[in-house]
């Protein structure tokens, strides 16, 4: 039983961190109606500058802090990331404007691959370390109920918490803000956004922006926990399941099947994958998800599809 | 001047029905066909063969494959990588579980199994579609990714997960030197490149067309959806089991499962993106260049004096612009640059 809620509990946690890059996917898609592929790659460029830049900062400065380098990392990061917001409007989204679907998703497959070429030659390819201070000792809890008691991570807790404080502001910033409500204006209808006067290049340049932000935070926590290399980017590949679980449109659908799929991974995994000759993680949340769109086209929590002729 | 189809004139339905109405393409055509067939293997040295040319046929005709799905059906699919595996494993098992299978026969026995998971995995695309589709289609490729790793019975129990085949012949003749296993290629390429041609030119063509372009006024209009999807998806994968089969067997010789992963399904949507949208001509454009690009930027870093990690990086870099940059400038790829190419050669010299 210990052993089976310490396996119930790890499913969470993961979840949790598969949820938070879904986010940015379900952010821009639901504030654009872009299917971002380069979630991943986004994750993993703002990570890759992260721990360069915090690498870097003491040695520029000549500071010791490592809050202050950590902040000052923090900072230039997110600039990074605002600027590669406003660089794919420039020159790709803006160029796309009322295309299909199915366009603008292979535009972000292009962005993927360039992203990781580009944020690899000017940070390096190698094993990078983001420490910002997460506490590293593991939890026992319940020691009186079980022998040993069930092992959690604290950084896992962290990481909770931090990803339920996005969740919750940016529900928030997009049912109740003018800025979210032109969001999911263009989301709905590129040309009839922009013929009510709600500028286009603006709403992408924030919401890539919001999406790079969700994304630093993303590859901070990974980062910290798993160190920063290429493959991080293809987290972006465990998230998809994820996304598509949850609803293209619902961001608390993207925590929720975060946590299902994490669950059902972990539990498969340590369960029925032995029967099978093991590593059925890796396929696991795909087939899920296949089933569950046979019966639900548009996800949990998505908005119901409508055609039209 | 030369191009020009003036005093051309079809007097009867066939004519008028040919794949190459005009008679300077029919020239052209059977010219490079004949070069194809009989220069380039008299002079071709080793290296184009194995790094170039056998490559290139076999992944354009699974560029060919995808390209039927993904431009003339609309139906999006990353998961080309399994289906190909799918052709390449079951060709292997058909090849060494019976006695005295011919390789052509295992080879199509491939694609026809592949054409099986095709469907299969195509049937979600009945109720699904677009975005959703897409990462629906991933799961064909982390599934077999995973079963073909795992499961001992699909490699015939080898110890070491990857699987040989060796001493293939065709009617007695062998198929070892790089020209032979070139030819080998090629005969199947031409062969599915006339059927392609013609089953898009067809009513299922048609009928795929018209779901990519507007699936619901299609249903309207009396196209059956499922009818119209489903042969999308076993046509697509049979070319693709069939390029598989072909990549493992003679480029490859033995290959483990990570032969077709994920990037090779990339590579392979890049090339249909490139090349062309709807468009057989395009594949083959496509094929060319993703074979060679990385091959220019290797040998392009390596002269300016970049080491390889860097020489990876920038290749990645020049993909992702390059998808970019067609998507914005030129949807229709590299083929349509070259119908514009023609079309201006015929008004030539007089532009209007």
């Amino acid at each position: 039983m210990g052993f089976f809620l310490e396996t119930l509990i790890g499913g969470l946690m993961s979840g949790m961190l598969y949820g938070l890059v879904a986010i940015g996917f379900v952010l821009i898609f639901k504030a654009s109606g872009v299917f971002n592929f380069a979630q991943g790659a986004m994750v993993l460029f703002a990570a890759l500058a992260m721990a360069r830049f915090s690498e870097w900062a003491p040695k520029l400065l000549g500071l010791d802090s490592k809050l202050i380098a950590n902040l000052i990392a923090f900072v230039a990061a997110m600039a990074v990331m605002v600027l590669v917001a406003w660089l794919v409007e420039k020159l790709v989204l803006g160029k796309l404007v009322n295309q299909e679907g199915i366009t603008l998703l292979m535009a972000t497959l292009g962005i993927t691959y360039f992203l990781d070429g580009f944020g690899q030659t000017i940070f390096g390819s190698d094993i990078y370390k983001i420490d910002v201070g997460l506490p590293k000792d593991p939890l026992f809890l319940l020691e009186s109920t079980f022998q040993g008691g069930i092992l959690v991570n604290k950084e896992d807790l962290y990481a909770a918490v931090i990803a339920a404080a996005l969740v919750v502001a940016l529900s928030i910033f997009f049912q109740y803000t003018a800025t979210g409500r032109a969001l999911r204006a263009v989301a709905d209808d590129h040309q009839a956004a922009q013929s009510i006067g709600i500028p286009l290049s603006r709403v992408w340049v924030i919401v890539w922006s919001v999406a790079g932000f969700v994304a630093l935070v993303a590859g901070i926590i990974w980062g910290s926990k798993l160190g920063v290399q290429f493959s991080l980017s293809v987290l972006a590949l465990k998230a998809l399941p994820v996304v598509i679980l949850g609803g293209l449109t619902s961001v608390p659908g993207a925590i929720i099947g975060g946590l299902l799929l994490g669950v059902g991974e972990k539990l498969s995994e340590v369960f029925i994958g032995p029967m099978v000759g093991g590593g059925i993680e890796i396929w696991f949340g795909y087939v899920v998800v296949l089933i569950v769109l046979l019966v639900r086209p548009q996800g949990l929590f998505g908005e119901k599809i409508i055609d039209r002729v | 001047m030369l191009y020009r189809e003036n005093g051309q004139f079809k007097t009867s339905y066939r004519a008028d029905q040919q794949v190459f109405p005009i008679l300077q393409d029919r020239v052209a055509i059977w010219g490079l066909v004949l070069l194809a067939i009989v220069a380039v293997p008299l002079v071709a040295p080793e290296y184009l063969f194995r790094a170039i040319l056998i490559p290139f046929l076999i992944l354009s005709l699974a560029a060919l494959g995808l390209n039927i799905l993904v431009g003339y059906c609309g139906q999006i699919s990353l998961g080309t990588g399994g289906f190909m595996a799918v052709g390449a494993y079951a060709a292997y098992n058909f090849f060494v579980r019976v006695d005295g299978m011919p390789v052509v026969v295992a080879i199509l026995m491939g694609g026809v199994c592949a054409t099986v998971v095709g469907v299969l995995f195509g049937i979600p695309s009945l109720r699904i579609k677009g975005l959703y589709l897409a990462v629906a289609t991933l799961a064909a490729q982390f599934f077999t990714d995973w079963a073909f790793l795992r499961i001992k019975w699909f490699t015939n129990n080898s110890s070491s997960g990857s699987v040989n085949v060796a001493g293939l012949n065709v009617f007695g003749f062998p198929i070892e030197t790089p020209a032979q296993k070139y030819l080998f290629c090629l005969g199947f390429v031409l062969v599915f490149a006339l059927i392609a041609k013609n089953l898009v030119r067809s009513h299922i063509g048609r009928s795929w067309m018209a779901m990519r372009d507007m699936d619901v006024a299609a249903a309207v209009i009396g196209i059956r959806p499922v009818y119209a999807k489903l042969t999308a998806f076993a046509v697509s994968s049979f070319f693709v089991g069939v390029a598989g089969a072909l990549w493992g067997f003679v480029h490859l010789g033995s290959w483990e499962p990570a032969a077709f992963n994920i990037d090779r399904s990339f590579q392979l949507l890049f090339m249909v993106i490139i090349g062309g949208l709807g468009s057989i001509m395009g594949s083959f454009f496509g094929a060319a260049f993703i074979v060679i690009l990385p091959i220019v930027l290797d040998n392009l870093t390596v002269a300016l004096g970049f080491d390889t990690a860097l020489a990876a990086h920038l290749t990645f870099m020049v993909f992702g612009a390059l998808i970019v940059f067609f998507l914005i400038v030129e949807p229709h790829g590299l083929a349509r640059l070259w119908s514009t190419a023609k079309e201006k050669l015929r008004l030539w010299p007089f532009p209007h």
